[in-house]
Formats: C-alpha cells, sequence, structure tokens
C-alpha cells in the first residue's frame, strides 16, 4: 500500500483524447518527495529543453503534494509545473485551494496533459471514470462562472474546478490558473492551459487517503493546531501587524495597510509614498473594506482565514473570492488613490484569469510609455484621460489580444522589445523576463540580494522566509526574540540576529559574512522546497516568523504520514539539495546563465558591485554550482543525479563561453 | 414514573463563523477509521460541510439516523437572503443523496460523538474548529425513568447497518446469504 500519497498520475494526451491511470514508482517518491521535486523530475525526463513552450510538445503538470489530503493542517497545494512562455524557464507556480485532497481522495497524485485539444474541451475526473467533455459553451466565460457551470451541469456542489479565463484561452503569457479563492498565477501558466485548448479541470474524489504511522501523525498534527492557536494569541512583536501573525498576510482581515502602501513602490514601480497612510485613508479604507468582504474564508482543511468572499454593490462581477494583497496591486500600479478601485478591478480581472502581480504592473508600464511619448493615440485609441479608466481599458485590450494588448499581453519584458524605440528603459522591474514584486529599498541586503538573483519561482514572496526582514533596532528585543525561536536550524542563526543592527559595523551590507548570508538563504529557500514537494502552506510554515512546521518537526511529519524514513539531515541535504540541483539544471538546459541571476538595476539605491558579484561566487561554491550558476557533475552525482551532469556535458552546457547560447 | 437526569453531548453551530475549512469532515473520518487515523476521507465523515462559496452559504451538517425512503417534497428556506434546500439542514442517511453513506458499501452513518475509550474531551470536529464554528456544551435536561438507559450500541448499530443492507439487496438476498455463512461455519 502507498501512503500519503495515491501511487497513480492519469495521463492525458489531449491531441489523441487517450486517458490512461498510470502506477508511479515508489523510488521517485523516495528520491524527490512529491509535489515540485517529481514534477521537474517529470519535466526533465520527458520534455526536451528545446520545446516550445505553447506547443503541443510541452508538458502541463498539475501535482499534489506528497501530504496533501492527509490531516495535516494547510496540506492542500497543487504544484503546476511547465515550461513558461514568459521566462521560457521553468514555471512551477501553486495554488491552495480544496482541488489538490479532491484529486487525492480521487486517486491520483497528479494529471498530466500532453498535446494539444483540437478543440476547447474540459477534463471531468470522477473516481475511476475519466472524460474528456466539450467546452464550446465555456469559452470566453469568466472563471467564476465556468467553475458554476461545470457544478451545474455535472449537478454536485462539491467538484473541485481549476480553470482558466479569457486570458489563458488568448495565451496572454501572464494569464493564471484559478481555482475557489486561490490561483496558479505566475510565469504564464495559464497561458500554456490555453495553449492546450484545455478550459478546465474538474474532480471529484471519494476514496480513502491513507497514513503509514496514524498515531505519531495525528500527535504531530494535534501540536500543529496546538501551536496555531497559541500563535494567534501570542503575535510576534517588533513587526508590523500584517507580519505578526500565520498565513499569507491577513489582508482581508486586517485594515491596517502602512506597510504595503509606504514601503512598496506605486506606479510601474516607481514611486515610493512614504506619507500615504494617514488615519483619514485608514478610516475609509476600512470602511470600504468592510463594505466589501462578506466573510473570511480558508482554503483546505486549515484554520487560518487568508481569504474572503467579496460582495460589493459597484461590482463588475456580482462576487468573488479574494486572497492577500490583490486588492492593493492595481490600486498601486494605477496611482488610484481609492481601494474601492482595487475590488472593483481585481474581480474583474480574476474573471478574465491574470496574475494580479504581473497584470498591474504591465499597465503601470504602457501608461509611463504612454506619458513619455512611445506609446501614442495611434496605439492607443481613445484613451481614457485617468489612470482608472486607464486600466480598465488596457485590461480589455490586454485579455483580448487587440490592437497594442497584444504586444502587452507579452509581458513587460517582451512587450518593451517589441515596442523599442527605447521601451527597454521603462522594464524597470523585471527580473529572468518577469516581473517582480514592486519594492525599491535604499541599502543593498545581501540576503534579498541573492533570494531574489537566485529565486526561480519568480515571486520574492514565495522564496522569503522565518527571518525577519529588518533588524530589531533594540538589542533587547532582539535578546527577546530569539529566546523563543525553536524554528531556526542552527544556533548560529540565534547569534546572528542578536548581532543584527539598523546600522554600524552589524549593518548591512558587509554583515553578515558570506557563509552566515548563504546559511540564511539556503534556510529560506530549503524551507520552501520542503513545503512545495509537501503541498503544506507555506503560510503555516515557510513565510511567517516563528510558524508551526520547522525543519524539526517535517522530518517526522513526512516519515509518519508517507512511510519514507527521513530525517532531517536526509530531507535538507539529499531530497531538498536534489530537487534544488535538479531545477537548476533544468532551467541550465533552457539556457539560465549567471547574467540572468541578477536583481532590477534600482532594487536598492545603494549597490556595491564587487559585494554583489562575491555573494553570488560564494553563494554558488556553497551550493556546489559551478561559477555560471550550474550544478556541478560532483554535486549531481553525489545527489543521484548522475544522468543529468551527463547530460549538460553532451550539450556542452558545461563549456562556458562555448556553446552558450544567448537566451 | 419518576424523573431522572440525563446528560446531553450538543454541539453548538455558528454559521457566521464557518471559515470552510472542512477540517471538521478530515478528522471525522480519520477517528472512525477502522485503525484510528489510518486513512482520511470527508466522504466517510458523519458532519458534511454544504458549502456553496459565492452564495455565502456554509453549514456544518451532521449524521442522523438512516432513513429507507425519501421525503414526498424538497422545500426551500430563504434565511438573511441566502436560499437552502431543506436537505441541506436534514441529518438523515437516506436514499435521495450521497452524504452519510459509506461510500463502497453504502451503509448509513451517524454521529457518535466520538465516543472512545478514555472518553475524548469534546467531539474532534469541535477539537479541529480552530475558528469557534463548532462548540461543545454538555447539559442535563430530565427524562422519564428508563429513557435514559443506555442502549447496547454495538447491536443497535448492527441492526442499523443490517436494515440498510436489507433495504438495499432485499431480505432474501440477506438470508441466502447468512445461511451459506451459516453452513460454512
Amino acid at each position: 500500500m502507498r501512503y500519503a500519497e495515491t501511487g497513480y498520475n492519469l495521463e492525458i494526451d489531449l491531441s489523441s483524447g487517450n486517458v490512461e491511470k498510470v502506477e508511479t514508482d515508489p523510488a521517485i517518491t523516495e528520491l524527490h518527495l512529491g509535489g515540485l521535486g517529481t514534477n521537474a523530475r517529470i519535466l526533465w525526463d520527458r520534455v526536451p529543453p528545446e520545446t516550445d513552450p505553447l506547443s503541443p510538445e510541452n508538458l502541463l503538470i498539475f501535482g499534489t503534494g506528497l501530504l496533501a489530503g492527509t490531516p495535516a493542517p494547510g496540506a492542500n497545494r497543487t504544484i503546476v509545473t511547465t515550461y513558461s512562455p514568459q521566462t521560457l524557464l521553468m514555471a512551477y507556480s501553486m495554488m491552495g485551494g480544496f482541488w489538490a485532497p479532491e484529486l487525492k481522495h480521487a486517486g491520483y497524485d497528479k494529471v498530466i496533459f500532453s498535446g494539444r485539444s483540437p478543440e476547447l474541451v474540459y477534463l471531468w475526473i470522477n473516481n475511476d471514470e475519466v472524460e474528456i467533455r466539450d467546452a464550446s459553451h465555456l469559452q470566453g466565460k469568466g472563471v467564476v462562472e465556468t467553475e458554476e457551470m461545470i457544478k451545474r451541469e455535472l449537478d454536485d456542489h462539491d467538484i473541485q474546478v481549476a480553470s482558466i479565463g479569457l486570458a489563458g484561452e488568448n495565451t496572454v503569457y501572464f494569464a493564471s490558473i484559478e481555482h475557489a479563492r486561490s490561483s496558479a498565477s505566475r510565469a504564464g501558466i495559464g497561458a500554456v492551459m490555453g495553449s492546450k485548448n484545455l478550459k478546465a479541470v474538474a474532480v471529484r474524489g471519494t476514496k480513502d487517503v491513507n497514513i503509514a504511522q496514524p498515531k505519531k501523525f495525528i500527535d504531530l498534527c494535534n501540536g500543529v493546531l496546538d501551536y496555531i492557536q497559541w500563535r494567534a494569541e501570542n503575535p510576534v512583536k517588533n513587526v508590523p501587524p500584517i507580519l505578526a501573525g500565520l498565513g499569507s498576510p491577513q489582508e482581508m482581515a486586517i485594515h491596517d495597510e502602512a506597510w504595503h502602501t509606504t514601503a512598496f513602490s506605486w506606479g510601474n514601480a516607481r514611486y515610493r509614498r512614504k506619507g500615504f497612510w494617514t488615519e483619514e485613508v485608514e478610516k475609509e479604507w476600512s470602511n470600504i473594506q468592510d463594505g466589501a468582504v462578506q466573510r473570511l474564508i480558508s482554503c483546505y482543511n486549515c484554520p487560518m482565514k487568508c481569504g474572503a468572499i467579496i460582495a460589493y454593490p459597484t461590482l463588475e462581477l456580482s462576487k468573488y473570492m479574494m486572497k492577500c494583497y490583490s486588492k492593493l496591486t492595481y490600486v498601486m500600479g494605477a496611482m488610484v488613490d481609492d481601494l474601492e478601485f482595487g475590488f472593483r478591478i481585481a474581480g474583474l480581472a480574476q474573471g478574465y484569469g491574470v496574475d494580479s502581480y504581473t497584470c498591474p504592473q504591465v499597465m503601470a508600464f504602457a501608461i509611463e510609455l504612454y506619458e513619455n511619448g512611445i506609446l501614442t493615440d495611434e496605439d492607443l485609441p481613445d484613451f481614457p484621460a485617468d489612470n482608472e479608466g486607464r486600466f480598465f481599458y488596457l485590461l480589455e485590450k490586454i485579455v483580448h489580444r487587440e490592437g497594442i494588448g497584444d504586444v502587452l499581453a507579452n509581458g513587460v519584458y517582451w512587450a518593451a522589445r517589441q515596442i523599442g524605440k527605447g521601451a527597454e528603459a521603462y522594464d524597470s522591474n523585471t527580473i529572468k523576463k518577469h516581473e517582480q514584486i514592486p519594492i525599491k529599498l535604499g541599502m543593498l541586503n545581501p540576503i534579498f540580494f541573492l533570494l531574489h538573483s537566485t529565486g526561480e519561482k519568480m515571486n520574492i514572496t514565495q522564496i522569503e522566509g522565518q527571518l525577519p526582514q529588518a533588524p530589531f533596532p533594540e538589542k533587547e528585543d532582539r535578546e527577546e526574540f530569539v529566546k523563543d525561536w525553536p524554528q531556526v536550524p542552527s544556533e548560529n542563526i540565534k547569534d546572528f540576529f542578536v548581532k543584527w543592527e539598523p546600522r554600524g559595523e552589524y549593518a548591512f551590507p558587509y554583515f553578515p559574512d558570506f557563509q552566515t548570508a548563504c546559511e540564511l538563504v539556503e534556510w529560506q529557500e530549503t524551507m520552501h522546497y520542503i513545503d512545495d514537494s509537501t503541498g503544506i502552506c507555506a503560510g503555516l510554515s515557510s513565510f511567517p516568523i516563528k510558524p508551526p512546521y520547522h525543519i524539526h518537526n517535517l522530518p517526522a511529519l513526512i516519515s509518519a504520514g508517507s512511510g519514507l524514513e527521513v530525517d532531517k539531515d536526509e530531507l535538507w541535504n539529499k531530497i531538498v539539495r536534489r530537487n534544488r540541483s535538479l531545477l537548476r539544471a533544468i532551467n541550465a538546459r533552457r539556457g539560465l546563465r549567471r547574467k540572468d541571476d541578477r536583481p532590477p538595476e534600482d532594487h536598492w539605491k545603494k549597490r556595491f558591485p564587487e559585494h554583489e558579484a562575491k555573494l553570488l561566487d560564494e553563494y554558488y561554491k556553497f551550493k556546489g554550482w559551478d561559477e555560471e550558476g550550474i550544478p556541478t557533475r560532483e554535486t549531481l552525482k553525489a545527489l543521484d543525479l548522475d544522468f543529468v551532469g551527463e547530460d549538460l556535458e553532451k550539450r556542452g552546457i558545461y563549456n562556458h563561453g562555448q556553446s552558450e547560447k544567448e537566451s | 414514573m419518576a424523573k431522572v437526569k440525563k446528560k446531553v453531548k450538543v454541539i453548538n453551530i455558528d454559521l457566521e463563523k464557518c471559515n470552510g475549512c472542512r477540517a471538521c469532515e478530515v478528522i471525522c473520518s480519520a477517528f472512525h477509521a477502522p485503525e484510528k487515523y489510518s486513512l482520511n476521507n470527508p466522504a466517510r465523515s458523519r458532519i458534511r460541510m454544504i458549502r456553496k462559496p459565492l452564495d455565502d452559504i456554509y453549514l456544518p451538517v451532521y449524521a442522523g439516523e438512516y432513513t429507507a425512503s425519501e421525503c414526498m417534497g424538497r422545500d426551500k428556506y430563504v434565511i438573511d437572503g441566502r436560499e437552502y434546500d431543506e436537505c441541506d439542514f436534514c441529518r438523515a442517511s437516506c436514499p435521495s443523496r450521497e452524504a452519510f453513506k459509506e461510500p463502497d458499501s453504502g451503509l448509513p452513518l451517524k454521529c457518535d460523538m466520538c465516543e472512545d475509550d478514555p472518553p475524548q474531551e469534546e467531539p474532534l470536529c469541535v477539537k479541529w474548529c480552530l475558528s469557534d464554528a463548532l462548540t461543545y456544551e454538555e447539559r442535563e435536561e430530565e427524562v422519564e425513568e428508563g429513557e435514559e438507559q443506555a442502549q447496547d450500541l454495538t447491536q443497535e448499530e448492527m441492526e442499523r447497518g443490517l436494515k440498510a443492507l436489507a433495504d438495499k439487496y432485499g431480505l432474501d438476498e440477506m438470508a441466502n446469504i447468512m445461511a451459506r455463512m451459516l453452513k460454512k461455519e
């Protein structure tokens, strides 16, 4: 018997309509766990690096985390993996909600789509019955409507649906896959789904998920719940309210948006408005939010309430579900000071299925181009005068790929190059061709420098983690903080934190030393890699400060759930290193090199090019990668991935400067 | 007849507090697994969430009595602008729906308040509901003497199960199987 996982994948060839249930190899689970890890392995094994992301040869893999669907609180994530049309690298966007547990209960760990359907279809998985169904009546429908229509026509409210909107159908490079209150938004995976003519995947399952060591597993789960309750009564001190609790930032419940509105940049990641958050704004925005939020909601088996049902009389859409910071991204991108605009446009954009990080930035970029004469009235006929109107206008153009929208739909990086006329200079906030969080700060932060540069999830909030983002000014507060910090992997991190000062000898950029900086980065990165393979939500694990899941209880949880024998060393030094190196190798094979590992030029005002180069050198060495950031043959061999190193060697990827292709 | 005190177990359900996470279904099905916590499956749970998020309907319902036949009509309730099916509130394991039946055998399920030895402090759905949509209390009620005596639960459960099987397969078929089983012994 297989534990935690089902041991079966569904293989769907959309070109031929062939459906197969395939038993998986338990040895692959041992090597890569599940979710991200096993997805990456399938992508490496089966999709050649020269594959065009939007071609039928690309695979679209919906993978569940190893523990998704078990009673582990917050284990509900779906990891969607493919090659990205936007970055051309591996995409592994993820979503919470209810989809992954439902798929497990239907008896599958993954659904792997290949080929391209001749007509728009959706997949209906009802335990052992799997059917490709006509979706012509769903063409052009928003994701909320699509979900409702599918539930109605299959006559079951317990069905879980993941779908794309018009943006995905029109292969917008930042199209998302949407499900309930969640979405897998990054890197244009919705466009890949659209390119396959796949509108939705609907799932219903009523089978068991088995646990290897029941008593031990449930005790660990109860411990996690106890800690969540304790933590709710004991928020972390000395950090903004939005970072003091668990979950993803509680944007739907908390009114205090001082941190986002004053620390993050507005417009095309340009303007910081340090004085924005006044009592007056807080009062007005609180009223708007209270009027819009009908109920705080959660994902499967999770006590947090990171999402909300939004119902507002002026909504273009009657109702939708929202999470996290998307209420602000459009507001801040458009420089419109009205939160109601945020709720209105976010609902419309979600219906179309676009990434709420990237989309507002693309639109802000277009407005900048217009204001600087690079885009003209010819490109933007009848362009409204106000930014609110402009955002609604641009959104329609983009999702319909109409006129200039056809170019903007490829994201800032590609659009800038297609438009030319100096537009490249306005591509101010992309890394690896992908829009990043609009945050521009003063002093180089060596830890975030490495996270931003080398992260391949294309989203800093999904890479950063348990280390407070800034030092506490008072030493007593720092000492107090570390007294109760069992989550750290080693004691020297506490020493670092106690020493860490806002300025002086123990301040950025030369503090901490290289070794400690690498360890801090690896700690945060490792915790995310574990979550992305187990399907436990980062909001209870790798993301917040002092979370209930950490490196000292996760190995036991994984072992008790799955029956694998995993200790801290095996998890950290073998499995995570293996998955991280494999992902790096996949991207190296697609052309990723050192030159791509860099944050936007204006990310910090104070930059230190030599120190930054040294940081990268040291981090690569620390990871067992060469000077171009490619895992060495020895590193790969030690991680049971010698066949990967062999392939890289055969392709000449280690011969730097000789066979390296411009990406 | 004389009146005596009887302990009544009560789960209070506050629909406004429910965040729809289904942890109640998860832990219920895990606790009631053949070996405790060895598997979980909301389809086996004795509490089910009626969830219609966009209609703001979040309604946990507990499995009650088995019934062989469904109701003649289906009424609608409108409460605070939300439209509920009469069945949404019904606890019966009934032919009209899949809820409250074991998915493979079709045998009916019934909430037992997590009866356990040693006893749990509170039903586990309540324990796992950190939103406090479910809370537990015990209160005393006066009943006529004799009624308070606990029935033999195992026998009651067996009877319920057999009755459901008889409804599903017919008494004759069951009698045949019984006869074969007796022969083998």
